[in-house]
Order: structure tokens, then sequence, then C-alpha cells
């Protein structure tokens, strides 16, 4: 009984150890190789047939070549730096978008909400391949958008959005819209139709309700909701590769580049390990502000 | 909330459905044109589904996806209900606080980040990347997911229910599999479906992942998508969304009768009592 019980929690945690948490390991150190042009391309490699004494050498030869690469190379920086910046500004397009649905959801009669929940969730479940191609029709110099507009005379020339860096913001608000508005929905939801009542006795207009009882009431879900967008847009690859121009420097694409196109896998893991970093922040205070939210309902 | 549904309301509920779904419609409608040009209607057709469905490499592609996304997701829902009974059940044991992180951290890791580590693993172990290494890959990243799933359920589910069943002289196993498992089985029915999409999904832990010869669809559709729209894809995308949305669509109803269901039998067994 005991052992089988062991065997129980072994059985995943052996599985987790062995491909999550050793390849992540192998990325470090591969981080802290050297590029050769060999199969596979990193010097240098462990072998256990020299022993110990081996081990001790290729350790040795570890370095951080990697990442004064990635210090001194201004690309790298900037793709940083801008990935951050089409994150947030991207997060809070999706929230000021997202917002309006969630409060009209939370507003809706009772035996709507089931039907309406569902019709939000439905595209998260569509490829997401396919939703993001659905853009390039839309966006493209004769897509549906320009061709629309140029028919209704409002432009002359085709506007050049795809390949921009605000086709890249369309397609991540498109993308992750169901999460920014299912964590605001719950929490506008339980929002207590009774504090705006009162507050409607007492004289307070609607706005000023809205502004001193709703918004305050549905901040865990605005935080919670901003962070599932921003985190993974941080690191996205897809929807700078199909829908931003060589332009659109992003850290997910860069790395994608760096491991494809260039070969050199030391300065891909350098700058996933730098991406982890640069995402620590976010994801501990995620956590945190989860668990307080936890035990507040609790 | 004051119940006053305003048109205030019904107009950002309006603009908000249409910009989730206007995309997708396009792609729908315009995979029944005629025309090889995208975006000029040129008459009512169905030849390009036809095109699609003879298109060998797409029909391999997809073959083998599914095939990818089966296995991954039976491993994913086993191994995360696993793992949501040790955290919930197993109280103190060394090394928890890394067994949570190493099953949280899967949810939040980008993408790259996880195909490239995996890519490695599988490189330094001398594995040959195919069909077996994105299986792996998702099922691994899969798991993080349907624990969170089955997590949620198993929270809520009455211990006591079990407790009895020990008490009556069933082994802790027969007790979680004749007790527990039914009660938390929609949870992990639930979970089983969200890996199953999410492998089917995954475009870019799998091309990390993938060897000569397991192509998957997302990576033959993504290659396609590279070179521009044609119909040949809208037709393609056109199943594939008529598909999810079959399937979302009977697994809501099939849920909403299961706990219609379970009111009723509430409602019996207070009205017994």
């Amino acid at each position: 009984m005991r052992t089988s019980r062991r065997l129980l929690i072994l059985l995943p945690y052996l599985w987790l150890g062995l491909f999550f948490l050793v390849p992540f390991l192998i990325v470090i150190k591969i981080a802290l190789s050297d590029s050769v042009t060999a199969s596979p391309p990193y010097a240098p490699t462990f072998s256990l047939d020299e022993g110990l004494a081996g081990l001790r050498a290729s350790l040795a030869a570890l370095d951080f070549e990697n990442f004064v690469w990635l210090a001194e190379d201004g690309i790298y920086l900037k793709a940083y730096l801008n990935s951050v910046k089409v994150a947030a500004i991207a997060t809070l397009l999706t929230l000021l978008i997202g917002y309006p649905v969630a409060y009209a959801m939370a507003k809706a009669p009772q035996d709507w909400r089931k039907t309406l929940l569902l019709l939000v969730i439905l595209p998260f479940w569509t490829s997401f391949l396919i939703r993001i191609y659905a853009w390039i029709g839309i966006l493209k110099n004769e897509g549906f958008l320009n061709l629309t507009l140029m028919k209704l005379a409002i432009i002359e020339q085709p506007l050049a959005i795809m390949h921009t860096e605000i086709a890249v913001y369309v397609g991540i608000v498109y993308s992750y819209l169901p999460f920014m508005i299912l964590p605001l929905y719950a929490s506008l939801e339980r929002t207590d139709g009774r504090l705006l009542e009162a507050a409607e006795d007492l004289g307070c207009g609607a706005l000023a309700a809205f502004r001193q009882i709703t918004l305050p009431l549905s901040l865990p879900g605005v935080v919670a909701g901003c962070f599932l967008v921003f985190i993974p847009a941080i690191g996205e690859f897809v929807i700078p590769d199909l829908l931003g121009g060589s332009g659109t420097l992003m850290i997910g694409k860069t790395l994608w580049l760096e491991f494809f196109s260039n070969r050199d896998w030391g300065v891909a893991a350098a700058v996933a390990i730098v991406l982890l970093t640069i995402l620590i922040v976010p994801i501990v205070l995620f956590q945190r502000h989860q668990q307080k939210h936890q035990e507040e309902l609790g | 909330m004051i119940r006053r549904f305003n048109i205030f309301n019904l107009t950002s509920l309006t603009f908000g459905l249409a910009f989730l779904y206007l995309p997708l419609l396009l792609v729908v409608i315009y995979s029944f044109n005629d025309s090889r040009l995208v975006t000029v209607w040129g008459g009512f057709s169905t030849k390009w589904y036809g095109i699609a469905l003879n298109n060998d490499a797409y029909l391999e592609a997809a073959w083998i996806t599914l095939r990818i996304a089966f296995v991954s997701a039976t491993l994913a829902t086993v191994l995360g209900t696993l793992s949501t009974v040790v955290m919930v059940r197993a109280g103190s044991f060394p090394g928890r606080t890394l067994f949570s992180g190493m099953i949280f951290a899967p949810l939040v890791m980008p993408e790259v980040v996880t195909g490239l580590s995996l890519l490695l693993l599988f490189v330094a172990i001398g594995l040959d990347r195919g069909f077996w290494t994105i299986t792996i890959a998702h099922a691994t990243f899969a798991m993080c997911y349907a624990s969170v799933v089955v997590s949620s359920r198993l929270a809520s589910f009455d211990r006591s229910l079990e407790y009895a069943a020990l008490d009556l002289g069933c082994t802790p196993f027969s007790a979680f599999r004749q007790v527990t498992l039914p009660v938390i089985a929609p949870a992990v029915i639930s979970a089983w479906l969200l890996s199953f999409t999410l492998s089917l999904d995954d475009l870019v832990i799998a091309t990390f992942t993938s060897g000569p010869g397991s192509t998957t669809l997302p990576m033959k559709l993504y290659s396609s998508v590279r070179l521009g729209v044609s119909p040949e894809i809208n037709a393609l995308s056109t199943m594939l969304i008529g598909i999810v949305t079959a399937g979302v669509i009977t697994a809501s109803l099939v849920n909403r009768r299961q706990e219609r269901r379970r009111q009723q039998d509430h409602r019996a067994a207070a009205a017994a009592a």
C-alpha cells in the first residue's frame, strides 16, 4: 500500500523531471557552451566515457560568451524592449475592448449568459493558426478592409496595415480577447447589485456609481486578465511572424530565427534564458495576486 | 448589479461578438468562392473542398496530427489526474514545492522555450525525432492544463464519501475507482478534450520536436499560409472550424443535461428526506 502510493507520486514526478526540469538544465548548459560547426552544433558535449576528468574539463569550457554577444549586439536588446512594449500596448487595447463586452455579459439576462459565455469561448477552441490566417485576408493591401474602405470612398489608396506593428496588435488583441473577457466577467458577475441600488438611492449618478463601485470591485478581474494576455504575448512567435513585417522585432521570433535560420543553438538558448528572466517578475506577481484573491474569496 | 441591460450594453456585445466572429465568417464564406482570387466573389462553388480533400499531403498530416493528439491527450489526462491527486491528497512529501513549481511552470512558459528545451533534450539523449517526440512534448505541457482542470473539481469533492468506502472495507485503489473517479469524471473528460485540442492546435512545439516524415497539420498549414491566402486553405479551415464548433456545442449540451439531471437528483433527495 505504501509502495503503491509512492509509485503514484513518482510517475508524474519523474515525467516532469525528465521532460521539464532536465531540458531546462540543458538549455542553461548550451547557453554557456560555444557554437561550433558540428552535429550537434555546440561544444563541449558531455560524454560519460571520459569519466569525472572529462566532466570537469567540459564544465571548465563553459562561459558567458553568448550572453556577452546578446548584450553587445543591440538588435537583441531592441527585440526584448519591443516585445515588452508590444505586449503592454496590446494588453491595454485588449482590456479596453474586453471590458465593455464583459460588462454587458454580466448585465445580460440570466438565461443568455451561458450562451454568451459559450460564444466567447468558442473561437478560443478554433485553431490559432486559422484565426491569424483570417486576419491576413482582411488586413493585406488588397484585403477586405481596404476593399471596403475604398468602395465607401473613405480612402483612395490602400492602407498599409499588413506587415506592420498595427497588424501585430490586431492579432494579439483578437487571439487573447477571451482570456481577458473571462476573468473580467467572473469578477463583474459577482458584484453585489444592492451596492449599486444603494448608490442610486443616495443620489449617485450612473457614471459615478460605475467609477466608485463597479470598477474597484472588478479590479481583481482586470489584473488577472491583463496578466493572462501580457505573459503569453511577450514570447509570441506566430503573430509577429505572420502579421508583422521584417521590421517587427519580437523576442519569440528572434529565438526562432536564431535556431532555425542561423542554426546558432548557443545564442538561441541564451535568448531563451533572458526571455524567462524577463518573465519571472510578471509571473511571480500574477501568482501572488491569484493567491491573495483566492484567500479573500475563501 | 442593476438589471438594466441598455442600448450601450447591447452595442458593445454586438461589436464584441462581431469582432470575434466576422474574420472566421469571411473565411467560411470565401471557401465557397468559385474564383481563385480570394477577395473577389466569383459565384458559389464547392470545388475547393474537393481539391483540399484530394491533397494527400494535408490528409497525411491530418492523420498524424489526430494520432498524436489522441495519444498525448490520453497520457496528459492520466498524468495530470495523478498529479492533482498527489497535490491534493499526499500531504507533504520531499520535493513538494519543486513538484508544484514544475506543474505550474509549463503553463506560463513561452512555447518557443518549451519547444527549444525539449528538442535539446531529445538531441542530447539521441532520441530520433518524430511521432513519439511530438507526443511526449504535447503530453508534458498538456498534463499541466489537465491538472488545473481536474483540481478544481477534486477540491470540491466531499472526502467523507471516500472515507465511508474505506470504512466499508474498500481498498484505497478501489475506493478511488468506484467513488472518487465517477464524481470527478466530467472534469477528467474536459481535461482530455482540452489536451486533445491543445495538441491539435500546436505549431511551435511540434515544429521544434518533429523530425522528417512527421509533419503535423498546423505545420503544413503554416508553410502554406506563409505563401499567402488561398481558397484551398479557406476550405480546409472551414472544415476544421465546423468540426470544432460541432464538438464544443455537443459537449456543452451534454454538460447542461448532466447539470440538470444532477439538480433533479438533489431535489428528489431533498424531497425524500
